[in-house]
């Protein structure tokens, strides 16, 4: 058993979440630049423009990407082989803590959200997930996710009848509704299966698989291309102004679910999807 | 390429075009959510002075929907870029009635609101969401002129120079998200 010290984690979490508001992850940065050369309205072309110098000027002046430096989704994928000495989720806590103030990014998180709405000042509490993997590793990713988008996506329980056509149509009905405020071009994380509680999960998980992965299930695989492709057909376009291009790219990830039902979620990102990991 | 100085006009208002590219220059204000409820809950029919009314006089100005992060030393503001404009339909209409002129956010709006900006000669422009490290170069000095309490969310009097936007709707009632789609 490797023994882990939760003390070391402020530090590494507080650097993952500054480097996450600064620059995107590479496939992130090429997948945009891949798209502007496609886009063909001026307008579209324009904005594309202002979002590529956006990204070189944040990385070179150590600025955050957008001023929503978003609410910090936690996944710790911790080894089998590994025991964690102390207490993880207040060594995680204390590191967003730590990056929100060294990083000057914006504390954007309200405690009693119904009622009285008082900012916590440092971006505390994260939202932590938690998974077991196998090896002697911690796998840990910052995801700092913007409301702008997040507040764009949507759950649906069908039923099995409404089948592939029902999770085609839902989608498509989100990213036309609600796409055009989420900062198109977009990212789409779709979840699909299991309990209402975790197909929001497989969405968001959806969204951080690596860009250069399909699903590994064929079928699946072309359902992801088929839907990029139907969203691309919208017309929404950068920022919703028109244009071709209004998604970059559709990530698919299911699990098994009950035999009465056909949970479905589309979580959306902006073109900004913001997330960067650690290994220890 | 249009420019354009604050406050606003009529004519200048008049005179911009859906789809428009503008560079502005001059004094514009930040409100979000809680200080639109506040704005608003000073104005005609509540006309609540509680809060100490009214921080600034509406008339010919522009609302920039923002909560920029915190300026690092040295600098005036930190990254600001636009939130979504839609949050403050329900209190747009009032503004505008009480001499608003221009808006500055991003994404749609509400059939009230588009309604109101027609009725009102108003403006609504978009930011580029999201290039909000670039749009605070464009931001020369920043102060907080109300409800300080609010944090990001406070009033900022900003001055800006060569700010971009795009006219998103204007004042004929026209505007850029409901266009055909093509190909």
């Amino acid at each position: 058993m490797r023994e882990v010290s939760a003390n070391i984690f402020p530090s590494i979490v507080a650097d993952l979440v500054k480097e996450a508001n600064y620059r995107l992850p590479f496939g992130v940065k090429r997948l945009i630049v891949e798209f502007s050369k496609k886009e063909s309205s001026p307008l579209g072309r324009y904005i594309f423009k202002q979002m590529l110098d956006n990204i070189e000027i944040a990385a070179k002046k150590g600025m955050p990407l957008c001023q929503d430096t978003g609410i910090q989704e936690i996944f710790v994928d911790i080894g089998r082989k590994v025991r964690i000495k102390g207490n993880l989720e207040k060594a995680i806590n204390k590191g967003v803590s730590k990056g929100t103030k060294e990083g000057y990014l914006r504390a954007s998180i309200v405690k009693s959200p119904l009622f009285e709405r008082v900012n916590t000042k440092d971006n505390t509490p994260a939202v932590i997930h938690y998974k077991f993997i196998s090896g002697d590793k911690v796998k840990i990713t910052v995801m700092p996710k913007g409301f702008g988008s997040e507040n764009a996506g949507d759950v649906k329980m069908l039923t099995p009848s409404q089948g592939l056509g029902g999770v085609k149509d839902f989608v498509l009905q989100v990213v036309k509704e609600k796409g055009p405020n989420a900062c198109p071009p977009l990212f789409v994380g779709i979840g699909i299966g299991g309990s209402m509680s975790n197909v929001t999960l497989l969405a968001k998980q959806a969204l951080i698989r690596p860009l250069n992965k399909s699903n590994s299930d064929k079928k699946i695989a072309k359902l992801e291309k088929e839907l990029l492709q139907k969203i691309n057909r919208l017309g929404i376009g950068p920022q919703g102004a028109g244009g071709k291009i209004t998604a970059l790219n559709v990530s698919i990830e299911d699990f098994p679910t009950h035999i009465g039902g056909l949970p479905v979620c589309v979580n959306l990102s902006c073109y900004l999807l913001r997330y960067k990991r650690a290994i220890i | 390429m249009r420019t354009l100085t604050t406050p606003l006009t009529l004519d200048k208002v008049s005179r911009l075009n859906s789809g428009d590219i503008v560079l502005i220059t001059g004094t514009i204000y930040t409100a979000r959510d809680a200080a639109h409820k506040k704005i608003v809950e000073a104005l005609p029919p509540h006309q609540n002075f509680g809060c100490g009314g009214v921080p600034f006089d509406l008339k010919n100005q522009i609302i920039y929907y923002a909560g920029p992060t915190p300026a690092r030393k040295g600098m005036p503001i930190g990254s600001c870029g636009p939130t979504t404009s839609s949050r403050m339909d329900d209190y747009t209409p009032t503004l505008l009635k009480n001499g608003l002129k221009g808006m500055i956010g991003k994404g749609k709006r509400s059939d009230e609101v588009t309604k109101a900006i027609k009725k009102f000669k108003a403006i609504y422009f978009v930011a580029v969401g999201g290039a909000a490290a670039l749009l605070a170069t464009k931001i020369k000095k920043a102060k907080v002129i109300a409800y300080p309490q609010l944090g990001t969310e406070a009033i900022y009097k900003l001055e800006v120079k060569d700010f971009p936007v795009i006219v998103a709707m204007d004042s004929k009632g026209k505007n850029i998200f409901n266009r055909k789609k093509k190909g």
